[in-house]
């Protein structure tokens, strides 16, 4: 037995006998040495020891051998460095080998060799290999320089491979441009911030063409890169698409996915009206049904998959139910999968048959899969209005069964079903009652507490079922111990006279004898609220609920674009991003849909068509200024000094707010500020939220040493435009970190929640750097003050002006666009003091086109007044003369992109107009001149 | 109990191990080498039997940072997740992911720690078995061991830096064989295959006879519910080609595909419209999606060239009713009738009518008016085999279980009546190869040859088990027309 002979090497006198065997004169003998020696290191023994032995042996004509070496050189060279250098020598001479199978070995081995002082000398050989006249060698040889660069970074930099490697793009052979595509996107990856690909039209014609003639893989490699691509228009987008759509007919499920991740993404582009939008929505749905015959782990891809597309683009599979029914044989991974996509698509047309379906599921025995299939009717009957009272009915033939998790589970759902549709349903009440005993999961049991204090009134027994639970109150879980205390007060409220004792006990169990504060604090509101007022206690646990939405676990909109641009991937099958579950790619941008804004103004709203304008403008327009700005965007290497900005504070006491209020009496913080909203003047309800901002302000002001200016807030959407939500912001500099403060105002009848915000690129890569935090619901009337923390690590495009920031905010009504404009000074970073001499130095070297002057009016400071004040706004000044009266000021700033802007101020005294003189290391900017501006004439902090 | 008893049949496992992107990619190969009894319900005393008893096969690292012996979480958390019901194709350990496939008792696993392209490695794990299963026939623990130097070099070759890279195995045997003496001889080079767009396919291919064989093989999918109504049904269908063609030969297949005719004006005879296809490697997709022409060079000999999918709604062929009576504590009686409902000169062979039977039932009596019945206990169902089925015919079988009196408390799983069979020159959606015509440059004639078959996929019909129950199932089979070659 192989397996034997293997263990039989473990002995250490094998190893003597191995040496022996590998120094021998006899070629077959030292083959079989080596064959062993690569048996031992594939079951784990360490045979590092012979290294120079198997070395030895490398300068062979067999090639079997020679493989064989190689192998054991991948494995042990990184422990063995120094000995490492004895294999360079075969390498470089094997990379002249005349047969090809042999260069193509030796460069594929020596970028799996990761020692770094060996990589130097093997330059030279990949440099060859790279230009071979045979493919094999090109295409190894490409993938060989992704893995030198993964070693050595810098050297595959100066040594211009990476130029190379662009060339190859531009191969004859198909399968050279695939891999060279793959090498490069795997290189682009650790430089976000680079135009390695440098995607053009060109480029991308070329890709397109390879795609035909490449093997699949190549396709995929292809095929993902294209993705990376945001074409210039809608026309382009159509021409691509239209070139990729052939892809979705490829046996391989991977080329399909990736093809569909191409076309879900371009489609974003192109107009909804248009007739390609339609036919390519056609094409789309059969390939994705197609992938469900696949392999079972390809068929869980597809799904997870499928449950984007479908959250994204509903139409494309809405007749293709019967496709996601389950199969008894079906994977258990497989069989959930499917049960959620079919929630997603039901609706009346289908909902006969999907309760069917979903009656048969919760029959089965798999004890996950019936839960969920369970509550898969409670989500039909709340999704699915018409379809309410079936569902209730089949929720009740399920509890008739008496399956312990199969009765939790339904009691769980109706909860729900009475929240959505109030005064409809309450006469199953009395048979939920029946199954009290059997509940045991906390969940089922706080369901079952709610329902029992919300209709206490009519259930005779109130108060006893209440009070059964509150015998073992401190052995319940928390969730059950918080719905126990509110349903008893709501059952006081209801019946003061019989209860009294009642509460007594569980305000005294809360507050007292329990250790857990979040039941503490409610045990004290509700024993304030109840002993000063019982009026208003009965207006804030007994308001009205808001209803609850129908699609309780959506994906949010933002992280769902990004998903859709990693369709295929890790990300889009555990629906994360990928920064939360790959080390180290934090700064990594986070993929977006393309012009996702500019292609829905051009349909739904007219007001931010100036943002169209400036994406679809040809660069050619202004090609110097194009060129300029690409330099300018790329300077950056260096890792953005604001990555992660600190969470507001403001925030943290919002959550507190919410935890505390949460749960079973999620509505009182709506109800306690807004509930009476026409008595209330908006002005009181302002403080509220404001005090916690003052606080915050507090807090965010100790490390600033001067007052940096901050622009007063503006209207930046007026509620006319928006629904009646009103958004009025600024933006500040906060100890290094940009912020975006807004004011929202609901001006409209009914409250808004789920608010998100997101940018457009913009030119210097703004984007939030959390969510935006309204946790709250905003009751009419209300406003709350948001403060956005801002990154600049965002995608980036040149706006027209530098400055402008196109903004789309969504809540509970529609999506909104605005656009306003940031001051540059916002930009300024904290270290934008120059050196002297990297002042004198660079003052010189920059061209004269890159200066602009102007003249800023009216400002009655003196020389070191405006420096101090100019410094609180991080323009730093480096020296200063004085010239026959006038005071000349030298400055710096860097910008949060690494530009760095020089200036030279001119102060007259007693001439209120000075002169600035700026020089950027770039370009002239517009918008310093207001920058300086702003930051002069602010009013003192 | 029995939980444990059918993870101790499994004797071992292979991981493979293919990492993409800034990570290793290896494969690795697990087996047990003894079973020591250890105590199922101390998942302790059971992780540390694993580790004791699992190992590595093979592996291949195809970069560096994912360490290799992460590889030593994955089967307790397989067993772990498997325990609680969640198994899933992706299993993660801090930030290393795992991919696996299991092929017999192997499992092949793939790591990464980056966000790689699921959907890559999951079709390129499916490709690695292919490969192997061509090379070594078997796929199994011993015919790793025995071939680790060209497995070795099968997987350099397959992918590199977790780039996949040429895995079409009859290319790969051109210049990776199993016998390394061969290679010195053949001082081997790399054939230019490997990496010209034709890449499934070498020059000078030569053969007395030039002929093609073509199989059109159709299985149905229908699924009916517990009342008899067809809840789904679809038709997935496949073109197999034999080919045996000298040089580089230009085919152009053409079928009745309602598009074509369409696009072409011209509509006689039946056509069929195909909802989704799928092509080989070899077939020209532009040109499809622009004239519906399935034009391409093939693979030499066997080669699955496409396949579709229709969705139609098929009238019923094959009546199956079933009576199932549970008397608890005491007895099962089945009757199932199968009625054959397509054309009285078609057979259908090798009918196999799978009933499923409570686990705890014993002594089984069968009558069958055809056929033979066989109580399969491992599987818990009754197999009723008919070698040959003619269209038009009635068949009856009987079957009796007995029942302990003491009832098994466990619940059961409601696992449906499946039906196998199998019709040839047949097929049930009507699809026809028109023509396929062969150009080569030498201007040689060749013979096409067509077969038409049809086989069920899965054909499911769904029980209800009831104290005493009484239902009739319906099982539908679509009707074609006969097809002329």
């Amino acid at each position: 037995m192989m397996c034997d002979f293997l263990f039989s090497l473990v002995c250490t006198g094998e190893i003597f006998e191995l040496k022996a065997e590998l120094n021998s004169d006899k070629k077959e003998k030292k083959k079989e040495a080596v064959k062993k020696v690569i048996a031992s290191m594939t079951v784990g023994k360490d045979v590092s020891a012979l290294f120079p032995d198997v070395v030895n042996c490398m300068q062979t004509d067999n090639l079997e051998l020679k493989k064989l070496v190689y192998l054991y050189l991948m494995n042990y060279a990184k422990s063995q460095p120094d000995m490492a250098i004895m294999a360079v020598n075969t390498f470089v001479k094997d990379c002249e080998d005349p047969n090809p199978l042999i260069r193509a070995l030796a460069v594929r081995t020596m970028g799996c060799i990761r020692v770094d002082k060996i990589t130097e000398y093997l330059c030279e050989p990949l440099r060859k290999c790279l230009k071979d006249e045979d493919p094999y060698v090109r295409k190894t040889a490409a993938v060989c320089v992704a893995k030198l660069h993964d070693i050595n970074a810098q050297l595959v930099e100066d040594q211009g491979f990476l130029d190379t490697l662009k060339d190859l793009i531009s191969d004859s052979n198909p399968m050279v441009v695939a891999n060279a595509v793959a090498a490069l996107s795997e290189i682009a990856e650790s430089h976000p911030n680079s135009n390695l690909l440098d995607l053009n039209p060109q480029t991308i014609n070329k890709l397109l063409t390879a795609l035909n003639e490449c093997t699949e893989w190549g396709q995929i490699f292809i095929l993902d890169c294209l993705a990376n691509y945001t074409p210039r228009d809608d026309r382009e987008s159509q021409s691509i698409c239209e070139r990729v759509t052939p892809r979705l007919s490829h046996a391989n499920s991977a080329v399909v996915l990736s093809a569909v991740k191409v076309l879900m993404k371009f489609m974003e582009m192109l107009p909804k009206d248009l007739d390609y939008y339609g036919t390519l929505l056609k094409k789309l749905a059969p390939p994705l049904v197609t992938l469900l015959s696949a392999e079972p782990e390809l068929q869980y891809v597809a799904l997870r998959n499928i449950n984007l597309i479908v959250q994204r683009r509903p139409e494309i599979l809405k007749h293709e139910m019967k496709v996601f029914f389950v199969k008894y044989n079906d994977p258990i991974y497989v069989k959930l999968e499917k049960l959620d996509i079919m929630i997603r698509l039901a609706s009346q047309a289908n909902i006969a048959q999907v309760l069917a379906e979903l009656k048969e599921y919760a029959t089965e025995v798999d004890v996950d899969f019936v839960r969920k299939a369970v509550r898969a009717i409670g989500r039909c009957a709340i999704k699915v209005e018409q379809s309410a009272e079936r569902c209730v009915s089949t929720l009740l033939d399920l509890i008739q069964t008496k399956v312990n998790y199969v009765v939790q589970e339904a009691i769980v759902v109706i909860k729900d079903i009475f929240r959505k549709y109030p005064n409809k349903y309450e006469s199953v009440i009395a048979t939920l009652c029946e199954n009290l005993d059997s509940l045991d999961e906390p969940e089922a049991r706080a369901a079952m507490i709610w329902i029992v204090g919300e209709y206490a009134e009519r259930i005779d027994n109130a108060d006893e079922l209440l009070e059964s639970f509150l015998e073992g109150f401190h052995d319940e879980s928390t969730q059950v111990q918080l719905q126990l205390l509110t349903a008893i007060v709501k059952l006081f409220l209801k019946k003061p006279t019989e209860t009294q004792e009642l509460v007594q006990q569980v305000l005294s169990l809360a507050t007292q004898d329990s250790d857990n504060p979040d039941l503490r604090d409610r045990g004290y509101i509700y024993w304030r609220l109840l002993s000063t007022d019982p009026v208003a206690a009965k207006e804030v646990v007994l308001a009205e609920k808001p209803l609850i939405s129908e699609e309780t676990d959506l994906i949010e909109p933002t992280l769902l674009e990004e998903l859709i641009c990693h369709i295929g991937t890790l990300a889009s099958v555990y629906h994360k991003p990928p920064s939360a579950f790959v080390e180290g790619s934090r700064g990594v941008q986070h993929k977006r849909l393309p012009g996702s804004a500019g292609s829905g103004e051009s349909v739904e709203s007219p007001d931010t068509g100036s943002a169209a304008g400036v994406s679809e403008a040809p660069p050619a327009v202004i090609p110097s200024q194009g060129d300029l700005l690409g330099d300018l965007l790329n300077l950056d290497l260096t890792p953005p000094t604001t990555t992660g900005p600190p969470p507001p504070a403001s925030s943290g006491m919002q959550m507190g707010a919410m935890d505390l209020l949460g749960g079973g009496l999620d509505s009182l913080m709506g109800t306690g500020f807004g509930a009476p909203p026409a008595a209330m003047p908006a002005s009181f309800n302002v403080p509220v939220s404001g005090g916690l901002d003052d606080l915050f302000d507090l807090g965010g002001g100790v490390g600033m040493p001067m007052g940096v200016f901050n622009p007063p807030k503006t209207v930046w959407l007026p509620a006319m435009k928006a629904k009646g939500l009103e958004i009025s912001g600024t933006f500040v500099r906060r100890a290094g970190v940009i912020q975006m403060e807004m004011t929202l105002t609901n001006k409209a009848m009914s409250v808004m929640t789920d608010f998100a915000i997101q940018f457009n690129r913009n030119s210097f890569g703004l984007a939030p750097a959390g969510p935006l935090q309204v946790l709250t619901p905003l009751s009419p009337n209300q406003s709350i003050e948001a403060a956005l923390p801002l990154s600049t690590v965002g995608p980036v495009m040149k706006m027209e002006p530098l400055n402008n920031l196109q903004v789309a905010v969504k809540n509970n009504i529609d999506v909104f666009y605005f656009s306003c404009q940031y001051p540059i000074s916002m930009l300024f970073a904290e270290d934008g003091k120059m050196e002297r001499q990297v002042f004198l130095a660079t003052w010189k070297d920059i061209p004269n086109d890159n200066e602009s002057q102007f003249q800023i009016k009216d400002c009655h400071l003196n020389s070191d007044a405006a420096s101090n004040k100019l410094q609180g706004s991080n323009i730093f000044t480096i020296a200063k003369r004085t010239v026959e009266g006038q005071d000349m000021l030298y400055q710096s700033m860097k910008l949060t992109n690494g530009i760095w802007v020089l200036a030279e101020l001119r102060v007259q005294a007693g001439n209120p107009n000075y002169t600035v003189s700026t020089c950027a290391t770039v370009s002239a900017l517009d918008g310093l001149c207001l920058a300086y501006k702003f930051c002069m004439t602010n009013p003192e902090p | 109990q029995k939980l444990v008893k059918a993870k101790m049949i499994s004797p071992n496992c292979l991981f493979c191990h293919i990492i993409r992107q800034r990570s290793q990619r290896h494969l690795i190969y697990y087996h047990i080498r003894e079973i020591k009894a250890a105590n199922p319900h101390n998942r302790e005393a059971r992780t540390y039997g694993i580790r004791n008893f699992f190992f590595v096969l093979i592996c291949r690292n195809y970069k560096g940072d994912v360490d290799m012996a992460e590889i030593d979480h994955f089967l307790p958390l397989l067993m772990q997740h498997e325990e609680e019901g969640l198994l899933c194709p992706v299993l993660s350990h801090g930030n290393v992911h795992f991919m696996w496939i299991k092929h017999s008792n192997l499992y092949l696993v793939a790591t990464t720690n980056k966000n790689s392209n699921a959907s890559l490695v999951y079709s390129f794990l499916y490709k690695l078995v292919e490969v192997f299963t061509e090379y070594f026939k078997e796929l199994e623990e011993e015919s790793i061991q025995d071939n680790f130097v060209v497995v070795y070099e099968l997987l350099d070759e397959l992918m590199d830096f977790g780039f996949p890279q040429t895995t079409d195995s009859k290319i790969l045997q051109e210049y990776i064989t199993q016998q390394g003496t061969k290679l010195e001889v053949a001082k081997s080079k790399v054939p230019t295959t490997v990496t010209n767009a034709v890449s499934w396919r070498s020059e000078g291919i030569k053969y007395k006879k030039n002929e093609v064989f073509i199989d059109v093989i159709e299985s149905i999918n229908v699924l009916v519910n517990a009342n008899g109504n067809v809840m789904s049904s679809d038709i997935v269908g496949s073109i197999k080609l034999k080919t045996m063609l000298s040089g580089m030969p230009e085919l152009r297949l053409g079928l009745n595909d309602r598009v074509l005719f369409a696009l072409t004006g011209r509509d006689k005879g039946k056509t069929v419209v195909m909802e989704d296809v799928k092509f080989h490697q070899c077939v020209r997709l532009s040109r499809f999606e622009s004239d519906r022409t399935i034009s391409f060079i093939p693979p030499d000999g066997e080669s699955e060239l496409m396949s579709y999918r229709i969705n139609t709604h098929v009238k019923p062929l094959i009546w199956i009713e079933s009576v199932i009576e549970k008397f608890s504590h005491s007895r099962v009686e089945i009757m199932v009738k199968a009625k054959g409902q397509f054309k009285k000169q078609s057979v259908a062979n090798n009918v196999e009518v799978r009933v499923p039977v409570p686990s705890d039932a014993d002594s089984p009596k069968f009558k069958t008016s055809t056929g033979t019945a066989k109580y399969v206990p491992e599987k818990n169902m009754v197999v009723w085999t008919i070698k040959s089925f003619p269209g038009g015919k009635e068949f009856l079988m009987r079957a009796h279980f007995g029942l302990p009196s003491v009832e098994n408390n466990e619940l059961e799983g409601k696992p449906p009546i499946t039906v196998k069979f199998e019709i040839p020159y047949f097929t049930v959606s009507g699809i026809q190869v028109r023509y396929m015509k062969i150009i080569e440059k030498s201007g040689y004639q060749a013979l096409p040859w067509v077969r038409y078959i049809t086989q069920s996929g899965g054909t499911l019909i769904r029980l209800q088990y009831n104290m005493t129950y009484c239902f009739r199932n319906v099982f539908y089979l679509s009707k074609g027309s006969d097809v002329e070659m």
